[in-house]
């Protein structure tokens, strides 16, 4: 070639013995590899830095910090250990997820639906836009709009509704605050709406169309021909949602801004809660004295770092199954 | 070729901002005088507002973060920050941690219960004994006799009292609950006082004054409390407490100051240990009778007497820093109303020049102008 002839001979034999050994590529992917290594880094980084600090309030308090229910960092009595237990927290945690899953999954559904089957595509480009708008808006947005336009609009119009009609069930009684429970779920099911139906989309547009063509070709309806694709693609969903409860359970600035604050082990969504999120942003900032204190707090991030690994891999597991379930049913076809 | 030229301005972007890093750091490092401080949030707006109006007069830097009392203690000890910044005074303890310390009283705070009662304004009266009645629940309606009974002539409504405090970590929290547990023996014994309590559990949290503030105003017959210069700011309804000559006080700047005034009478000397002060001033302790509002407290700066503990102080630093603090107790003073923070009286301002004088470098008085 042409260009050989200006590379000087004594390159021409290193690229001759390095060849297929240290080319270009072999580089590129050992750099690619070990960028990828990273992330078993920083998560064992992680995982070590919140054990070691939270060990002391572990020693401490023992299995009692996952049942206990009262949560007193500076006791009056000075001569008595500071009571922490965890469990309202992880009570407000999960209620407040379910909510949001509750709420906002079938939202979710329905406008993955009809971007993907239903929408004309102008219509789609300008709807999807907006969805991808509402996870870029920070959390401590959700959490403004949520005290000034959410609160007194459920406090004084749908909560009542709500108790005037289902107020025989326990979760509907009580007295109607505007800072509550339920109000913290629904601003968690806007907040994984797009989460959820973005990926959800993606998933039924990857749906063949083979599949499609098929089922209208024996003559099913627009919305046996939605089942099928729900149906395809329901591994992909289940992973969606996983997805959105994965940021509903580690949502903080929202939910600290509506849910009320209170350390309290409630019966009726319309009562004040906390959740594990919420008391670190709560509490952390000004934790100084005593170690204990910080050590539980950092207690409570590592309830929160489980609690993502077990919504993380039941969501792989889920997919997995699932999936398997698909390649089994065809290869018996 | 066009990827060429996306490259080429590529790596004209970089080189620039790496330049633009480069003259930023030199500018900054060539200053003559950069002084730091950290601590509490409250009198953060007024000390920042007081270091641009410095850096205007004299061309020296001081940064200040907000990172709330307790870090500031800590760092401050930890001699990383050249002044701390606090609202209660530093507990014994803390005191013997960090040798040396001067307290300055920089501006005062109160804290004013306020309320959201349909057809009231500002103006109920209240004991510090119901108050907490009231925040632990055993007061659970507007119309209990005790609140009728210190309000002649006001039509309290046959109301729930729906309760609202801070649920982040606060010393607005510690100078109330302090006030609490001084004036009712049962909540001393159950709640106690601390930036965060175990609060009873049907009531609601807010985070910061604005949360605080928005739950009492979004929740009819709510009571809450929160800093005199945000109640003022945001126009809530906000009562009268009684004090320890037995008159129900407005929280104004006036009666704030007028306790401050009271309390300086007592005030220990600058460098010794200021943890009777306490958490907010219990003017049971002064005896002449004043008009003073009973849930006040002074914010305070703290520094080393002996400026050369911490590493990298030189004469000129801690000229200048002894120069804004002067300043700032001064002069300074001039800007607290505008941000509704209450000037500091005469005898507090006296008491301070007493304790800024103290202030040595390599053993030498670094103060010797005034």
């Amino acid at each position: 070639m042409k260009t050989n002839k200006k590379i000087p001979a004594f390159l021409l034999k290193l690229r001759r013995i390095f060849k297929g050994r240290l080319s270009g590529d072999s580089a590129f992917r050992v750099a690619t590899m070990l960028i990828a290594c990273n992330i078993f880094v920083i998560l064992g980084l992680m995982l070590y830095n919140i054990i070691q600090n939270s060990r002391l309030s572990i020693q401490t308090y023992g299995v009692g910090f996952l049942l206990g229910t009262t949560w007193q960092p500076f006791p009056p009595n000075p001569n008595v250990l500071p009571s922490f237990g965890a469990l309202p927290l992880i009570w407000g945690t999960l209620v407040t997820s379910a909510i949001a899953l509750f709420l906002g999954v079938p939202v979710s559904l329905g406008i993955a639906l009809a971007l993907s089957e239903f929408a004309p595509k102008r219509f789609n480009y300008i709807v999807s836009f907006f969805v991808e708008l509402l996870s870029a808006i920070p959390s401590v947005i959700y959490g403004l709009w949520g005290i000034f336009v959410l609160i007194p609009f459920l406090q004084y119009n749908l909560f009542p509704i709500l108790q005037a009609t289902l107020g025989f069930l326990p979760i509907f009684q009580g007295t109607i605050r505007g800072p509550s429970v339920l109000t913290g779920g629904i601003v968690l099911a806007i907040m994984i709406i797009p989460t959820v139906s973005a990926i959800s989309r993606d998933i039924f547009a990857a749906v063949p169309n083979s599949q499609r063509e098929a089922i209208i070709a024996l003559g099913a309806t627009r919305w046996e021909k939605a089942r099928i694709v729900m149906s395809y693609g329901r591994s992909g969903v289940i992973g969606a949602i996983m997805l959105g409860l994965g940021r509903a359970v580690g949502e903080t600035m929202a939910v600290t801004m509506v849910i009320g604050n209170s350390f309290n082990m409630f019966t009726s969504l319309f009562e004040p809660g906390s959740t594990l999120a919420s008391i670190v942003a709560n509490e952390f900032t000004e934790a100084s004295s005593p170690p204990v204190y910080i050590s539980a707090l950092m207690e409570v991030g590592l309830i929160l770092f489980a609690l993502a690994i077990i919504v993380n891999a039941s969501a792989r597991l889920i997919i997995w199954r699932s999936t398997r379930k698909v390649k089994e049913a065809e290869m018996i076809r | 070729m066009n990827y060429k030229i996306v490259a080429y301005i590529e790596a004209i972007v970089l080189i620039a901002v790496i330049a633009g890093f480069a003259v930023y750091a030199l500018y900054f490092t060539s200053q003559p005088v950069r002084l730091s401080g950290a601590g509490a949030t409250f009198p953060a707006p007024l000390i920042q507002k007081w270091s641009a109006e410095f850096k205007d007069m004299t061309g020296m830097q001081v940064n200040y973060e907000g990172i709330g009392s307790g870090g500031g203690v800590k760092q401050f000890t930890d001699k990383t920050v050249d002044f701390g910044a606090s609202d209660p005074p530093m507990q014994d303890s803390e005191f013997s941690a960090a040798p040396g310390t001067l307290h300055i009283p920089v501006t005062i705070g109160g804290v004013v219960v306020v309320y959201n009662i349909t057809g009231i304004s500002s103006g109920l009266n209240f004991t510090g004994e119901l108050i907490a009645d009231i925040f632990r629940q055993n007061i659970t309606k507007w119309n209990d006799q005790r609140l009728v009974a210190i309000n002649p002539g006001t039509a309290l409504p046959d109301a729930q009292i729906v309760v609202c405090h801070r649920s982040d970590s606060s010393g607005t929290t510690k100078v109330f609950t302090s006030f609490l547990s001084d004036e009712n023996a049962v909540w001393n014994t159950t709640y106690g006082a601390a930036n965060v309590i175990s609060w009873p559990t049907q009531t609601i949290g807010g985070k910061g004054n604005p949360g605080v503030a928005a739950a009492v105003q979004q929740n009819q017959y709510s009571i809450g409390y929160v800093e005199l210069s945000y109640a003022l700011q945001s126009n809530i309804p906000y009562g009268k407490v009684q004090n320890a000559a037995g008159k129900f006080v407005e929280p104004t700047g006036e009666t704030l100051a007028s306790a401050a005034s009271a309390v300086s009478l007592v005030l220990p000397s600058g460098d010794s240990s200021w943890a009777s002060v306490g958490s907010y001033f219990n003017l049971h302790d002064v005896e002449e009778p004043n008009d003073g509002y009973p849930i006040t407290s002074f914010s305070y700066v703290l520094v080393y007497k002996e400026l050369n503990v911490r590493t990298g102080m030189t004469l000129g630093k801690a000229r200048a820093l002894t120069w804004f603090l002067w300043w700032a107790i001064h002069d300074g003073q001039h800007y607290a109303s505008g941000l509704s923070y209450v000037p500091l009286p005469q005898t507090v301002v006296t008491h301070n020049e007493a304790t800024l004088r103290m202030i040595t470098f390599n053993g030498e008085q670094v103060n010797n102008w005034a």
